[in-house]
């Protein structure tokens, strides 16, 4: 770990000012950045804690959603009544996730932010173009069990660990940030993670000095909401694949549906065509084949993740069967 | 005394102390924070951060230190360049470090940065620049069977052996089973890293070390830096615990011991979790091939076991994981083999129950093939080979009731409810099966001695320099402590972990209890004859109870006997009984598992171990010990895998993260351990066997035969992860 410097923000504005300079982090529950400083993958010069900013609240929308703060912690966000009642994919994806002690420090931003769990980006005495740009990807060719079958690139195949996001993102949940010129912006979270392309060390589409201060959610979906992560052991374990369904379905006639992935690529996954191929049909074999299909088109294995595309088929008819039986 | 010929009637078989399910006496200590560990002792000593070589074979081109040695607090950096000359040896006999530019596994420390502070040490240690000329190397233990050799371990059990005519009786077995399968890298996994203070008292070390055999440590440490035995002390009372992870001598002893010595200040360092992979050793990967021929009754003819496992050129220590083989089942005709793959990654020996551990893992799922083939239960097919004597050795067993354990075990678990027919039970979404295995572990042991002393307040003191390393040692030596000198328990103090204390087996290879506690009995038994003595009475009929000692009417408090303290030695050595019992441990482990029919996620529905292991010293913790050991089958069986990268030569999972061992989540509650009333009489004078690595043996493959009975996947490469379990589960509907 290398020596740092350590103060607290004051006011939001006075954070997004600080993470405008270069060498500075902001910390939060702090539950990814610090190990990743003892190992050195992160280096910075200067830590800016927020923990004491008045971000830590949920409150209801005027359209009937709810506005989550970046600092309301996992296991809070996870025991909310209103996210419990309405928002139960939401809530078993936290709860699905890590492990109590981390859910009671980790943040709702920080979860969003939290880097890959790819073993080579974690060694920094191996190549890694996330950590190192132009260092190569030890994962292509490497042990990649845990990689990405989805919106990989040839410079990296890392996946985004986070179960909390693929919720989010089938609820389709917008992140509210502010920059340090206090202008404030709105990005959907299926703008706010970006693919690795050539550029895997870019992972959002959060500018220099912009911070997280909220994220919101549209009022409840219609139908019901199931979270399946699929991983190697009980607990602990990030997600093999994960699925997040919302299916609105009535005796096996399905009227809408949002599927969101974790696992398979590198950010929150969801596939419009095969959502489409839900809406309107009728439950059973041919339907959940061909929404698998229209997940796994372009998906590609590297060697030891290659069980993944049966898995996700597999995954996925199982719980579309569970979602339109109930 | 040495174990020759059988124990007869002795002091501890009234059993009003020992085999009591007592709670451990250092329990408060560890809850509260009182027991201290080596990290954790506080001599104003300076702290020590390894560099680790991030290549695994090849030289150092250049390492330039003086960034390092120039950043804030830094005291000293050792690189070969200043390093002492050290003795050298296998990882049994030296531990040199730092001894020159040569690269020979992953992880070899080539610095130890020493300053004021821990983060200080953390932070110049990144600032060490070191170049490296990489040479190619044999990293997969797969790829390079064609170099394995025959090895030769001078104080280990033969690599082969060979009963009657093998391969004509195999080849003509109407019914056979030829089988392969594989076990991966794993890592011991312990919660304490591996840590240790050193400092130096004029020419005399002194290592606070989390260590599991204080005086075979001090040999090896008094080799490597070329000093004399008598100038080198372990201390080690408390250990979180080891696995065989912390059998051997360490980086982290020798380069704090040679820092110490140079700075003339305490040093203390403690291995990273992610250092922990590849600075200390690992349990070699192994490819074991089992044929079995029998008649058409199950009755074995023929029975051969091949193993491969590997280590570094420069090392003996194999994987044994035959061992059982040769006396697990009866047959004429019989064939064991090992043989080791020079292999350039870090130095693999024990872990948990080696030899056994892997073994059984490939032996008891090949006999559920067997029993399929044959259309027998596995347990009946398991009762026909029940042999009358070794059957390599042809010498009796010590006692042995592996029928009892899988009869026992049969009828708590429900076994008759078994469907033999994989795939038939559904419960929701997991197709559920149930699997059995028989489990052994050898039951070693070790010359011993230990000091016990009665003082005028009542105190009887235990010294010996034995370990505890999570295990209750402590607890059941004062439990026998306690029982032979008629003492409550709370009379008795036990000191361990030290080796200004009488020499001691050490905690390993599951010799601790019975080595450590004979040695206690023995003193204590000496103890009785002098307190006897100075009361005047007979000691072969005096009663000691109630810190009494008494015969007829006449009865004499010890305290008022033992004047100024009152002190008696004993020792143990393996004797004959070695020789002419074959002694062994046994266990029937019972499984349920359900499988995601979807996707082929494993989880543990519940389980159940039986074990018939001699005389149990604690209950509680007995069963702990087994349950911990079940725990670690749980993990062969499913989880744990160190994947190396052939590429890099190195292990890609080094953390707890990514290295999966059981989590609570996957152990139900419904995980039990049932001990059998057994006395062995020949194995040694608590009549006891080993039971800290029998839990495990079975375990696994218990839990990979009901994986198959649940689904009809029959995974013969270890763990049975997911991925390899989907191509055989139903389609879906």
């Amino acid at each position: 770990m290398k020596a740092f410097s350590y103060g607290r923000a004051k006011s939001v504005a006075d954070a997004a000012i600080a993470a405008s300079k270069p060498g500075v982090k902001i910390i939060a529950g702090g539950t990814n950045l610090l190990d990743l400083m003892k190992l050195q993958v992160e280096t910075p010069s200067t830590l800016v804690d927020i923990n004491r900013l008045p971000l830590d609240t949920i409150e209801e929308t005027s359209e009937g959603g709810l506005r989550i703060g970046a600092l309301v912690r996992n296991s809070d966000l996870a025991a909310d009544p209103r996210v419990r009642r309405h928002y139960g994919v939401l809530s078993r994806a936290l709860l699905a996730g890590a492990s109590a002690q981390l859910r009671n420090k980790a943040t709702t931003a920080g979860n969003l932010l939290q880097r890959t769990r790819c073993y080579y980006f974690y060694d920094v005495t191996k190549p890694c173009n996330k950590r190192v740009p132009g260092s190569g990807c030890s994962a292509l060719a490497g042990f990649n069990r845990i990689h990405a079958v989805l919106g990989g690139s040839e410079a990296c195949i890392a996946t985004h660990p986070s179960d909390m996001a693929v919720a989010m993102r089938a609820l389709d949940a917008k992140v509210e940030a502010i920059d340090h010129e206090g202008n404030t912006r709105t990005i959907p979270i299926a703008d706010f993670h970006t693919l690795p392309s050539r550029t895997p060390e870019i992972e959002t589409t959060l500018n220099s000095g912009e911070i997280v201060t909220a994220v919101t959610l549209p009022p409840p979906p219609p139908g019901a909401q199931v979270y399946r992560k699929v991983r190697d052991r009980a607990s602990y374990a990030f997600a093999l694949v994960s699925v997040a369904a919302i299916v609105d379905s009535v005796h096996g006639r399905i009227r809408s549906a949002r599927l969101a992935f974790g696992g398979l690529a590198p950010k929150p996954w969801r596939v419009t065509t095969a959502e489409q191929k839900l809406t309107n049909a009728t439950a059973g074999t041919t339907t959940f084949d061909a929404a698998a299909d229209a997940v796994l088109e372009s998906a590609r294995g590297y060697g030891s993740n290659d069980f993944k595309i049966p898995l996700t088929r597999r995954t996925l008819h199982g719980v579309l069967g569970e979602i339109t039986r109930t | 005394m040495e174990m020759d010929g059988p124990v007869g009637a002795n002091a501890l078989d009234a059993e009003k102390i020992v085999g009591k399910p007592l709670d451990r006496i250092d329990g408060r200590l560890k809850v509260t924070g009182g027991a201290h560990y080596a990290y954790e002792m506080q001599q104003n000593a300076l702290y020590g951060f390894v560099v680790e070589a991030s290549i695994a074979r090849g030289r150092m081109a250049s390492i330039e230190t003086m960034k390092a040695e120039r950043s804030p607090g830094v005291k000293l950096v050792l690189t070969y360049r200043n390093a002492p000359k050290q003795g050298t040896g296998n990882h049994r006999e030296a531990h040199p470090v730092l001894t020159g530019p040569v690269v020979s596994r992953y992880g070899e420390p080539v610095a130890f940065v020493v300053a004021e502070t821990f983060e200080q040490a953390r932070a110049a240690a990144y600032l060490v620049d070191v170049k490296y000329d990489r040479e190619r190397g044999q990293y997969a233990l797969p790829h390079h069977l064609a170099l394995a050799r025959v090895p030769h371990q001078p104080d280990g059990a033969p690599a082969d052996s060979e009963v009657g005519n093998f391969s004509d009786a195999y080849a003509s077995a109407p019914v056979q089973i030829d089988v392969s399968y594989s076990t991966p890298l794993q890592s011991h996994a312990m919660m304490e890293p591996h840590a240790t203070l050193a400092m130096w008292d004029g020419d005399k070390l002194i290592l606070h070390t989390a260590n599991q055999m204080l005086n075979q440590g001090q040999r090896v440490v008094a080799s490597t830096l070329n000093i004399p035995i008598g100038n080198v002390r372990l201390v080690s009372p408390f250990i979180g615990g080891g696995f065989g992870g912390k059998l051997w001598v360490n980086a982290d002893a020798i380069l704090a011991a040679i820092a110490s010595r140079y700075l003339k200040r305490p040093v203390k360092v403690a291995l990273t979790r992610q250092q922990i992979f590849h600075v200390t050793t690992h349990r070699s990967d192994t490819i074991q091939r089992i044929r079995v021929g029998t008649d058409r009754d199950g009755r074995i003819a023929a029975i051969g076991h091949d193993v491969f496992s590997g280590n570094l050129p420069s090392e003996q220590v194999y994987e044994a994981a035959a061992l059982q083989t040769r006396s697990l089942y009866a047959g004429p005709n019989r064939l064991t083999r090992h043989r080791l793959v020079p292999l350039d990654i870090p130095v693999a020996s024990s872990m948990r129950a080696p030899g056994e551990a892997v073994g059984l893992l490939a032996l008891e799922c090949a006999m559920d093939e067997l029993a399929e083939k044959l259309k027998l239960d596995p347990i009946e097919l398991r009762i026909r080979n029940e042999p009358a004597e070794d059957p390599e050795r042809h010498i009796p067993y010590s006692s042995r009731h592996l029928v009892a354990c899988m009869q026992e075990g049969a009828r708590r678990f429900g076994w008759d409810k078994r469907n033999s027919t994989p795939g038939q039970v559904r419960n929701g979404r997991w197709l559920v099966g149930m699997g059995m295995s028989a489990g052994t572990r050898g039951n070693p042991l070790r010359f011993s001695r230990a000091t016990v002393r009665l003082d005028p307040d009542g105190i009887a003191t235990v010294r010996m320099a034995m370990t505890d390393i999570g295990t209750g040692t402590y607890t059941i030596l004062a439990q026998i402590a306690a029982e032979m000198l008629g003492l409550p328990i709370e009379r008795v103090r036990v000191d361990l972990g030290d080796t200004i204390f009488p020499e001691a087996a050490g905690s390993g290879g599951s010799f601790g209890a019975a080595s450590s506690g004979s040695a206690l009995f023995e003193a204590c038994h000496a103890l009785r004859e002098k307190l006897a003595g100075l009361a005047g009475m007979d000691p072969n009929t005096a009663r000691f109870g109630d810190g009494h000692i008494a015969t007829g009417e006449r009865s004499v408090s010890l305290t008022e006997l033992v004047g100024s303290g009152v002190e008696a030695d004993g020792e143990i050595k393996p004797g004959r009984n070695n020789q002419d019992f074959s002694q062994q441990s046994y266990g029937a482990h019972f499984a349920e598992v359900g499988v995601d029919q979807d996707t082929g996620e494993v989880r543990l529905r519940r389980m159940l171990g039986v074990f018939a292991a001699g005389r149990v010293l604690n209950a509680k913790t007995a069963r702990s010990q087994a349950i911990g050991g079940m725990v670690f089958g749980v993990g062969a069986a499913l989880h744990e895998d160190l994947v190396l990268d052939p590429r890099f030569g190195y292990f890609v999972n080094h953390d707890l993260a990514e290295y999966h061992v059981p989590v609570h989540a996957d152990i139900p509650a419904s995980l039990e351990a049932v001990f059998l009333p057994e006395l062995d009489e020949r194995s040694n004078p608590l009549k006891s066997k080993g039971i800290g690595e029998l839990g495990i043996c079975g375990a696994g493959a218990a839990i990979a035969n009901a994986v198959y009975n649940a689904c009809g996947a029959r995974i013969r490469n270890y763990p049975i992860t997911l991925d390899k379990v989907l191509a055989s589960l139903p389609d879906q509907a």
